[in-house]
C-alpha cells in the first residue's frame, strides 16, 4: 500500500515538474516582463542593465530552478493587469469555480446512478428509452449552447432565474464565498451547474448502463439467482458494486474535463470564476497569470487524478496495492 | 413420490424472427436422493436442461412448453417470488467455472451469508457459524479467516469447494452440478469429484450431474441420460447404460474412451460434428454420422422404446444389438 | 475487364448488403435516417461553393447595411436572405454552408491525425512490448487523465497571445487540427494495442513469422484488419467529439476567426446579438451543429451493437 502510494505520488510529482517546464517556457517566450514594468521609453543600456538584475540573462538551468523555487513557495509571478500576485488573483476566483462544478456534480451523481441502473435493468421500458433519447441528444449538444438555450428560454424567456453572475454570495472565511448559503445564491448557481452538467450526465447514465448491462450478463450474477437472492440485492449489492468500479476510474478524468468546460459555462454566464478570468488574462496577455493558471488547473488535474486511482485501489479488492507498487 | 419429474419439456430460443428448438421432448424422474448423470458432447443441451430444472434460462431461451415437478410443485408456472424459495434452497447449483462465479467484490463470508439469510431468519453470528461448519465439511481449513477472504485469494480448487459449500448451505433435497470440474487442474478434479459424492451419499442429497465425461458418470451416479442434439437418445441404470449401451451414438462415446482402446492404437472417434440446433436433420439427429443409419432413420424421427433393460431412441436397436455386441468380442 | 470490375464491385455491394451489417441497417430506422441526415450535410457541405447563393469570404459581397435581417419567414426579412443575414451582413445561409464544411473538414482531418498516431503507436507498443511498451501505456494513461477541451484550451489560448490574433487566425485551422488530432491517441493505441496482444499469441501470427514475414507486413497484413471494426466504432465518437470541440474552442474566440467562421465561431458571435432578438444567428447554426452531432452518435451507437467490438477500458 506505502510502495504504491509512494509510486504515485512521485508520478504525481513528475508530472507536475514537466508542466511548471511547460509554464515556464511560456513566461520566457510570451510576452516582454520588461516593457510591462518601463514601458517602452528606456534606452537600450537600461534596458540590458534590467535584464541583469531581474536575471533575463541567466542561463536557462539558473532561471527555470528560480521559477521552481518561486513556484514552490507560492509565488507565480505577479499579475500584470490585476498588479497582484497571479496565485493570489486565482484563490479569489477558485472557489467560485470549485462551487459550480461541485454542484453539477452533485446533479451528475444523484442522477446518473438511478438513472443509469433502472436504464440497465429494464432496458425495453418506454421510460428506458426516453431516457436514453434524451441522453443521446444530450451528448450531442455542446455546454455553451445547452448554457445558451437555457439563459434564452428561462432567464430571458421565462425570467425564472437570473441570466448571468453569482449574486448574493455570503462570505465563509479566507478568499471562500458561498453561493450555498442564500436563496439569491442558489438562483444563481442552478442554472450554471445545470448547463456545466448537461454534457456529463448523459455520459454517465450511458456509462452506468453499458457497465451494469455487461455486469448482469456475467457468471456471478446468475449464480446469485441460482441462490434465490432477492433482485434487489442482486441489483445494488452483487451488480451495482462492480458496475461503479470503471465509473470511479472514468470519473476522475472527467472531473478534470469538467474544470474545462467551467470556462465555457463561465463564459456564457459571465461567473466570475478563474476559467472567465483566463480567459481575460489571454485576452490582455497577462503572461503571469495565465502561467499560473496552468499551474493551478495541472495541479488539481493531478490531485483528483492521483486521489481517484487510490480510491480505486481501496475500493476493489482484486487490485492488490502491495504489488502494484513492485 | 418422486422428487422431481420432468414430463416433455422443450426449450426454444427466440431469433429474430423465428425461434429454434433447443431441447425437445424431455421426460425422466429423479427419486430422493438419487444420483442421476446427464452425458453428451457440448451443444447437446445440457446445460441447458441445467438451467431450465432452475427455471433460470435467460433470454433469449425459455419454456417453451412441459411441466417441472419439484416435490409435486410444477416450478415452470411459479411466480419468481415463489421461485426464489427453491432457488438456492431446496434446489441448488454449482457452476462450471469456480472462478468466474464468486462475485470478486463480495467476501465468502458475505456470500455464504446472504444465501442463508435469504432462506431463513438468521442473525448474522448465527449464519457465519453454519457458514464455518458447511466449509468444515468441504476440508476448507482454517474456515474462520476465509469467511473475510475475496474470492481472488483463493485457488481454483477452494472455490470450487467453498461453492460446494454454499450449495450445501441449506440442506437441500438437490444439487445440480453442471461440469463442476472441467474448469479445474486435472489433478484436483478427482478430489472434488470425490467430495461431491462424499456429501451426497452422506446427506442423501439428490445429485444431477452433467458431464461430457462417461467415466465420471459411472463412479458417480446411479442412473444416466444420453443427450444428443437437444433430445434424449438413452436412458437407464448407469451399469447398463456403461456395460450395454444400445444406442449408436452411445456406444460410439464408450468406445471412443481411451480405456476401450489399445495402447498404441488410434482412438475410435465418431466421425462427423454434432449438428447446430438450426441445421438439425429430419428424422434421426444422429443419421447423418451413424453407420447403420436406413432410409427410415433419415426420414421419421425415433420414438423412445423400453429395450433390454434401457430406454432407447433408435430404429435399429434390435437388428443392431447382435451386429454390434459381436463386433465388440472381436 | 471493366465489366469485370463492376462485377466485382456489385457484388461486394449486395454482400455487405445482404449481411449481417446490412440487415440490422435496413431493419434500423433511426440508422437509415441518420444516415441519410449525414449524406446530406455532407454533400451540401463538399459542395458549398455551388450551393451557397453568396461566397462570405468575398467582402464585396457583404454589405454591413444588411446585417441582422431575420429569416425570410419572419415580417422584416429580405427575401434573398433565406436563413436572414448575420451581424456583418453576411447571408446566413451560405455562412452556414461555409461553416459547417469548416467543422466537418476538422473534424475529419483531427480524428485522421489520432487515428494515425494512435494506430501506430498502438501497433508498435504491443508488438515491441517490454519497456517500451510500459513507458507508451504511462503515456497515454498520464495524456488520457487531462481532458483534451483543456489542453487545447491552454494551448490555443497561449499559441494566440504568442503570435498575436492576426497570424493565429490565418493558421487557426492547422492548430486546431494538430491540438484535436494530437491529444486523442490513447483512445486508438490502448485499443490497437490490445489487439496486438491477443492476435500476437495466436498461431497464424506465428506462422506468418516462421515464413518470414517481416513486422511490419505482419501488422499491416494480419493483425491490422481484427481491429478494424473496434477502430470504426471509436472513429465515429472521435468525429462527433472532434466536431464539439472545435465548435467550443471557436465559441471562446480560440478557434476559427469571424471572418472565415466555422458552425462554433458563427454561434459566438451570434451570442452578442442573442439578447437584442437577432435569435437566428446562433440558433440556426446550433441546430445544424446539434443536428450533425447527434446523427453521428446515432450513427456510432448503431455501429457499436452491430459490431459490438472488445473497447479498451481504462
Amino acid at each position: 500500500m506505502l510502495a504504491y502510494l509512494v509510486k504515485r505520488v512521485f508520478q504525481a510529482i513528475g508530472v507536475m515538474l514537466v508542466i511548471s517546464l511547460i509554464g515556464f517556457a511560456i513566461q520566457d517566450n510570451l510576452g516582454d516582463p520588461l516593457r510591462e514594468l518601463v514601458g517602452q521609453s528606456v534606452t537600450e543600456e537600461v534596458r540590458e542593465e534590467l535584464r541583469d538584475q531581474l536575471g533575463l540573462n541567466d542561463s536557462f538551468v539558473k532561471q527555470y530552478s528560480r521559477f521552481l523555487g518561486n513556484a514552490l513557495q507560492g509565488d507565480l509571478g505577479t499579475s500584470y493587469f490585476f498588479k497582484e500576485p497571479a496565485l493570489d488573483v486565482i484563490l479569489k476566483k477558485l472557489p467560485a469555480t470549485l462551487e459550480l462544478v461541485f454542484g453539477a456534480t452533485l446533479i451528475i451523481v444523484g442522477l446518473s446512478v438511478p438513472l443509469g441502473v433502472y436504464t440497465a435493468i429494464k432496458p425495453n421500458t418506454i421510460l428506458s428509452r426516453i431516457i436514453m433519447g434524451v441522453s443521446i441528444v444530450g451528448i450531442s449538444i455542446p455546454v455553451f449552447l445547452t448554457a445558451i438555450l437555457m439563459i434564452y428560454v428561462f432567464a430571458v424567456g421565462y425570467g425564472w432565474f437570473p441570466s448571468f453572475g453569482r449574486g448574493d454570495v455570503v462570505h465563509v472565511f479566507g478568499y471562500w464565498d458561498t453561493n450555498f448559503a442564500s436563496v439569491d445564491g442558489w438562483m444563481h448557481i442552478i442554472l450554471p451547474s445545470l448547463a456545466l452538467a448537461s454534457i456529463m450526465l448523459p455520459l454517465f447514465i450511458r456509462l452506468i448502463r453499458a457497465e451494469m448491462m455487461e455486469v448482469l450478463q456475467s457468471e456471478y450474477v446468475k449464480y446469485a439467482k441460482a441462490k434465490g437472492i432477492h433482485p434487489s440485492r442482486i441489483y445494488f449489492v452483487h451488480a451495482l458494486k462492480n458496475t461503479l468500479l470503471p465509473v470511479i476510474t472514468v470519473g476522475g478524468v472527467q472531473i478534470g474535463t469538467m474544470v474545462a468546460y467551467t470556462i465555457l459555462t463561465e463564459t456564457v454566464f459571465q461567473w466570475p470564476g478563474m476559467g472567465f478570468m483566463f480567459l481575460e488574462a489571454v485576452n490582455r496577455v497577462d503572461t503571469p497569470l495565465i502561467v499560473a493558471y496552468l499551474i493551478v488547473v495541472g495541479f488539481i488535474f493531478v490531485v483528483t487524478n492521483t486521489i481517484v486511482d487510490l480510491i480505486y485501489g481501496l475500493v476493489n479488492p482484486t487490485v492488490n496495492l502491495a504489488r502494484m507498487g513492485a | 413420490m418422486s422428487l422431481l419429474s420432468v414430463r416433455d419439456l422443450s426449450v426454444k430460443f427466440a431469433m429474430r424472427d423465428h425461434s429454434v428448438t433447443a431441447l425437445k421432448g424431455i421426460d425422466f424422474d429423479l427419486a430422493k436422493g438419487e444420483r442421476l448423470g446427464i452425458v453428451g458432447e457440448s451443444g447437446a443441451g445440457k446445460s441447458i436442461t441445467g438451467f431450465a430444472l432452475m427455471n433460470l434460462l435467460s433470454r433469449p431461451g425459455f419454456i417453451d412448453q412441459g411441466k417441472i415437478l419439484f416435490q409435486g410443485k410444477d416450478i415452470v408456472h411459479m411466480s419468481d417470488a415463489e421461485m426464489r424459495t427453491i432457488r438456492g434452497n431446496r434446489m441448488a447449483m454449482i457452476f462450471q467455472d469456480p472462478m468466474v462465479t464468486l462475485n470478486p467484490v463480495l467476501t465468502i463470508g458475505q456470500q455464504m451469508v446472504e444465501t442463508l439469510k435469504a432462506h431463513r431468519k438468521l442473525s448474522k453470528s448465527d449464519a457465519e457459524q453454519i457458514a464455518i461448519m458447511k466449509l468444515r465439511q468441504v476440508y476448507i481449513p482454517s474456515p474462520e479467516e476465509r469467511l473475510n477472504q475475496y474470492p481472488h485469494e483463493l485457488s481454483g480448487g477452494m472455490r470450487q469447494r467453498i461453492v460446494i459449500a454454499i450449495a450445501l448451505l441449506l440442506d437441500p433435497e438437490l444439487i445440480i452440478a453442471d461440469e463442476p470440474t472441467t474448469a479445474l487442474d486435472v489433478t484436483i478434479q478427482a478430489d472434488i469429484m470425490e467430495l461431491l459424492l462424499e456429501l451426497c451419499q452422506s446427506s442423501k442429497v439428490g445429485l444431477i450431474l452433467i458431464t461430457h465425461d462417461l467415466g465420471v458418470v459411472s463412479q458417480m451416479t446411479d442412473r444416466t441420460l444420453v443427450m444428443y442434439a437437444g433430445k434424449i437418445i438413452e436412458s437407464g441404470r448407469t451399469s447398463e447404460i456403461i456395460n450395454d449401451p444400445q444406442h449408436p451414438y452411445t456406444q460410439g462415446l464408450i468406445n471412443a474412451l481411451p480405456q476401450q482402446t489399445e495402447p498404441g492404437r488410434r482412438l475410435k472417434q465418431i466421425p462427423g460434428n454434432m449438428p447446430s440446433l438450426t441445421g438439425i436433420p429430419d428424422g434421426c439427429a444422429f443419421s447423418p454420422r451413424c453407420e447403420f443409419a436406413t432410409d427410415q432413420c433419415r426420414i421419421t424421427p425415433p420414438e423412445i422404446v423400453q429395450y433390454e433393460h434401457v430406454a432407447v431412441a433408435c430404429h435399429e436397436v434390435n437388428r443392431l444389438h447382435h451386429v454390434t455386441s459381436k463386433g465388440l468380442d472381436k | 475487364m471493366s465489366n469485370f470490375s463492376t462485377n466485382v464491385e456489385a457484388s461486394r455491394f449486395s454482400r455487405m448488403w445482404n449481411s449481417n451489417m446490412g440487415y440490422s441497417f435496413r431493419r434500423n430506422p433511426v440508422a437509415v435516417v441518420s444516415l441519410c441526415i449525414f449524406a446530406a450535410i455532407a454533400l451540401m457541405a463538399i459542395f458549398a461553393p455551388l450551393i451557397a447563393p453568396f461566397d462570405p469570404y468575398d467582402l464585396s459581397q457583404i454589405d454591413i447595411m444588411n446585417s441582422e435581417y431575420p429569416p425570410v419567414w419572419i415580417d422584416g426579412a429580405d427575401k434573398q436572405f433565406l436563413f436572414g443575414t448575420d451581424d456583418q451582413g453576411r447571408d446566413l445561409w451560405s455562412t452556414i454552408l461555409y461553416g459547417t464544411r469548416l467543422s466537418l473538414l476538422i473534424g475529419l482531418c483531427a480524428v485522421t491525425l489520432q487515428a494515425f498516431l494512435g494506430i501506430s503507436i498502438g501497433l508498435i507498443s504491443g508488438y515491441v512490448g517490454g519497456r517500451l511498451d510500459s513507458l507508451l501505456m504511462r503515456m497515454a494513461d498520464i495524456q488520457l487523465s487531462f481532458s483534451t477541451l483543456m489542453v487545447a484550451i491552454i494551448f490555443l489560448a497561449v499559441t494566440q497571445a504568442m503570435f498575436g490574433s492576426e497570424t493565429f487566425n490565418q493558421y487557426a485551422i492547422y492548430f486546431l487540427i494538430a491540438v484535436i488530432g494530437v491529444s486523442e491517441w490513447p483512445q486508438y493505441a490502448r485499443t490497437v494495442r490490445a489487439t496486438v496482444l491477443a492476435e500476437k499469441k495466436k498461431e497464424y501470427v506465428d506462422s506468418a513469422r516462421v515464413l518470414g514475414f517481416g513486422p511490419m507486413r505482419i501488422m499491416v497484413r494480419h493483425i491490422l484488419p481484427n481491429s478494424l471494426s473496434p477502430i470504426f466504432v471509436i472513429s465515429t465518437v472521435q468525429v462527433a467529439n472532434a466536431i464539439i470541440s472545435e465548435a467550443s474552442l471557436s465559441f471562446l474566440g480560440l478557434g476559427m476567426p469571424p471572418s472565415q467562421p466555422s458552425l462554433g465561431s458563427l454561434i459566438s458571435s451570434g451570442f452578442d446579438y442573442i439578447f437584442s432578438g437577432s435569435w437566428w444567428i446562433t440558433a440556426i447554426p446550433g441546430v445544424i451543429l446539434v443536428v450533425l452531432v447527434l446523427v453521428i452518435n446515432l450513427l456510432g451507437d448503431w455501429m457499436r451493437d452491430v459490431l459490438n467490438p472488445k473497447l479498451y477500458k481504462g
